[in-house]
């Protein structure tokens, strides 16, 4: 669950990158690597700021950039998203590719795993076959050595002919020496001669007839033979990417393609056809990673990873895998209900102590009392509202969750839930996806880039919001607090409320895969595509950094965006609530509108305006309520948070109620940021008008059912 | 043997892939080319997918995608 002020919301959508040079002598750095290698702790150690990481694969899936000073030069460094190919099989691979090409950066950091070198080479050497400015970090040394494994870099470095640093990113080891490094090379002090990769002998002949003829056009901006290689191997993406940055459109010179047919005629004369010239290629780059591997590392213990095979044994196991899972979602939220008791009471009592002291003080300077009424009435309460209910909750969640995703656990929760997605005919990565939607959805939409294919992945996105994010977290809990595990005393109590939690989630995820399998034979119909997933070692968390991070990144930035928009939305509550037509307030004449529709999907006319003015932010649903009956007479001193159920029964809320508004919190229209980014994601509004009435739909279908079927039994 | 058969523990080489397209050029880009040592290690709780250790790495394949790659098992 991507989710900082760089990944959430409008920022992350700079797909395009400018990167701005203060003065001519910054240099850029682009860090590439394979997915889940630590290119994100790098940047985030280098540069101070706090890009999400965690341990998965398809973390970063745009371009971020930041700035760090080394010795008397400032350096741009770029992290762009990790791939195992720069052969543009997917969007990401593009974006990565076509930020080493046409980027221009002065340097490439490849950031490779000590742990898996083998694989991880391969990037390398295809960095190496498009740039010479190349220096190789292999990272996660620590993890290496944990495991005795150990790296000769010294001959790594030889054999490659790049500069090759080890580095442990997440204890700051060894960090100083790249930044050397990167200076040296960016300086010119050090000039990198990356190995030349030499292929079959046909091969080569044919590279030797395009080359030139490439060179002529390209006036140095990219590596030539790299260039004449990707043509012959039909890379069209190339192509394209060509004419958009370069404004060369190549295929249109006629010498250059009569040079092109001749070199593809001696490929195909020695019936070299497409996939096998991919074949050739891949296979001896990868023969050279693997003669170099072997020369390199050493591995003392032969079962290195023979825990990690332990623990998958017991977490994707047939008889507990499915089990472990959910009963961890619950320890989770039998945690964070439990532990958000207590604070919850103690910022709401501290809080509205301070709405009476404001009272005073507008009293004491005989302020009008409409002005009281906008700022403390209004705006106030309503600020602490949604501080006093959301805070705790959050503040306790994100770093359990953050923990789980830390350790290496989600890629497990895709692998257990694949065969659902299968037979939902969609891809087993919106697991992950749906996981980041619990931070928040706006960032698992994002997320969803992570699926190559553009039918599983609009899927994927369409069905995000059934998994409720943080937002809309502390409206459950707190529901469920009041109405149903109220009736259980005592430890017992927050246990309910978490396993009544669990069983809403898992109900979301059901809708979720019921929907996509519904879309899938529709309007989006195919068959699943192609499908792998890596599952990275476990980690030893960084339990220290992932409280910090999570309180300072996702708590207090999604809590920030909440107050700005619960301000502007207490004053409009207040308003409402005060201004007088034909006898009645305005919130009275709107709420009576949305009455009788209301009505028969369980709810009441105020819930519903609730979630209409909560569009912005799902969080100030429940304050709105609040408020709204507040407003309107309701007689109830408010004076702590236990008091809120009282309020709730006394404008007839029954445990119909509760269900109905606890489903639609689980099944309406995306919040304005989430609609907003699957419009800029889709590049369609046909599809942002989809996604917001497929859930909004399903919601009033589910809470029209559960309410008008207990009514007819009789049991509310 | 398609790489779905090969037996929980068991090793295999790879001898030849049947996809096309971008499904092989996924497989490639794991590695997977003549030669190259695979192990089943892992089912999910359904059976499907399956977790191959494949050049260092953990890698889960759904079937369709196992069936396209044949190994010789070892």
């Amino acid at each position: 669950m991507g989710l900082t002020n760089n990944s959430t919301g409008i920022g992350a959508l700079e797909k395009e990158l400018k990167i701005e040079r203060m003065t001519d002598d910054d240099k850029v750095i682009a860090i590439a690597g394979n997915p889940n290698v630590g290119k994100s702790t790098i940047f985030n150690s280098l540069t101070g700021l706090n890009q999400h990481t965690g341990n998965w694969p398809g973390k970063t899936v745009t371009n971020a950039q930041g700035k760090y000073k080394f010795k008397d030069r400032n350096f741009i460094l770029v992290d762009i998203p990790g791939t195992y190919s720069l052969m543009a099989n997917s969007v990401e691979e593009e974006v990565a590719r076509d930020f080493i090409c046409f980027g221009n950066p002065d340097a490439t950091i490849v950031v490779a795993d000590a742990t898996l070198l083998e694989r991880n080479l391969n990037l390398v050497l295809q960095t190496m076959e498009i740039t010479s400015n190349i220096i190789v970090c292999v990272n996660l040394m620590d993890e290496a050595r944990r495991k005795k494994i150990h790296i000769d870099l010294e001959l790594l470095s030889e054999l490659l002919g790049v500069p090759v640093i080890g580095t442990s990113a997440r204890s700051g080891k060894g960090l100083d020496d790249l930044m050397q490094a990167v200076y040296d090379v960016t300086a010119k002090k050090i000039v990198p001669e990356p190995v030349k990769i030499e292929y079959d002998g046909v091969i080569e002949e044919a590279i030797a007839v395009l080359e030139p003829e490439v060179k002529k056009h390209l006036n140095e901006n990219l590596n030539s033979r790299w260039v004449a290689l990707k043509l012959l191997d039909s890379d069209e993406s190339l192509l394209l990417s060509m004419e958009k940055y370069l404004n060369l459109n190549i295929l249109s010179n006629d010498e250059f393609l009569s040079k092109f047919e001749e070199a593809k005629g001696i490929l195909e004369e020695n019936g070299i056809t497409r996939d096998i010239l991919r074949d050739k290629i891949v296979s001896c780059i990868y023969k050279i990673a693997e003669k170099s591997a072997k020369q390199v590392v050493s591995i003392e213990n032969k079962k290195y990873n023979e825990t990690d095979r332990k623990i998958d044994r017991i977490l994707t196991s047939k008889i507990y895998g499915i089990p472990v899972m959910i009963a961890l979602l619950g320890v989770v939220f039998w945690i964070t209900i439990t532990g958000a008791n207590y604070p919850s009471e103690l910022i709401a009592t501290g809080l509205f102590w301070i709405e009476d002291r404001l009272t005073d003080l507008f009293n004491l300077l005989e302020a009008p009392k409409w002005l009281h009424g906008v700022m403390v009435t209004g705006i106030y309460r309503t600020l602490a509202w949604v501080v006093s209910v959301m805070l705790p909750p959050m503040a306790i969640f994100f770093p359990l969750f953050t923990l789980l995703e830390d350790l290496g656990y989600l890629p497990r929760v895709a692998f257990n839930l694949d065969n659902f997605f299968k037979k939902a005919c969609c891809h087993g990565k919106q697991a992950l996806t749906m996981c980041m939607g619990f931070g928040c959805n706006a960032a698992g939409v994002i997320g969803c880039r992570i699926i190559d294919s553009p039918r599983e992945r609009m899927i994927a996105i369409l069905t995000n919001n059934f998994v409720p994010c943080n937002g809309r977290f502390p409206t459950l809990i707190a529901i469920i607090t009041m109405f149903f595990a109220g009736i259980v005393a005592g430890p017992f109590k927050s246990l309910i409320s978490a396993l009544i939690l669990v069983a809403f989630i898992v109900f979301g995820v059901v809708m979720t895969l019921l929907v996509s399998k519904i879309l899938s034979k529709t309007i989006l119909r195919g068959l699943p595509s192609s499908f792998t997933l890596e599952l990275p070692p476990y980690r030893k968390p960084q339990i220290g950094r992932i409280i910090v991070r999570s309180i300072f990144d996702r708590t207090l930035f999604v809590l920030g965006r909440a107050v700005c928009i619960a301000a502007p939305a207490g004053l409009i509550i207040w308003v409402l609530a005060n201004v007088q037509v034909n006898g009645l307030n305005l919130l009275t004449h709107f709420a009576n509108f949305l009455d009788p529709f209301a009505y028969l999907i369980g709810m009441d006319g105020i819930i519903l305006m609730a979630f209409i003015l909560g569009f912005p932010a799902n969080e100030i649903v429940i304050p709105i309520i609040i408020m709204s009956y507040l407003s309107t007479g309701s007689l109830i001193e408010f004076e702590n948070l236990s008091q809120l159920y009282e309020v709730l029964v006394s404008n007839g809320w029954t445990w119909l109620t509760a269900v109905c508004v606890m489903l639609f919190t689980l099944l309406h229209f995306p919040c304005g940021t989430t609609c907003w980014t699957i419009r800029k994601e889709t590049q369609s509004w046909k599809w942002t008008v989809l996604s917001f009435l497929i859930p909004t739909v399903t919601g009033i279908i589910c809470c029209f059912i559960v309410a008008n079927t207990a009514r007819l039994l009789g049991l509310a | 043997m398609p790489l779905n058969y090969l037996p929980l523990g068991k090793k295999g080489r790879v001898k030849k892939l049947v996809s096309d397209g971008i499904v092989r050029r996924r497989m490639l880009d794991l590695g997977l080319i003549d030669g190259t040592e695979v192990e089943a290690i892992q089912k999910s709780p359904s059976g499907d997918p399956v977790a191959y250790f494949i050049r260092g790495a953990v890698i889960a394949l759904r079937s369709e995608e196992a069936s396209k790659i044949i190994v010789e098992p070892s």
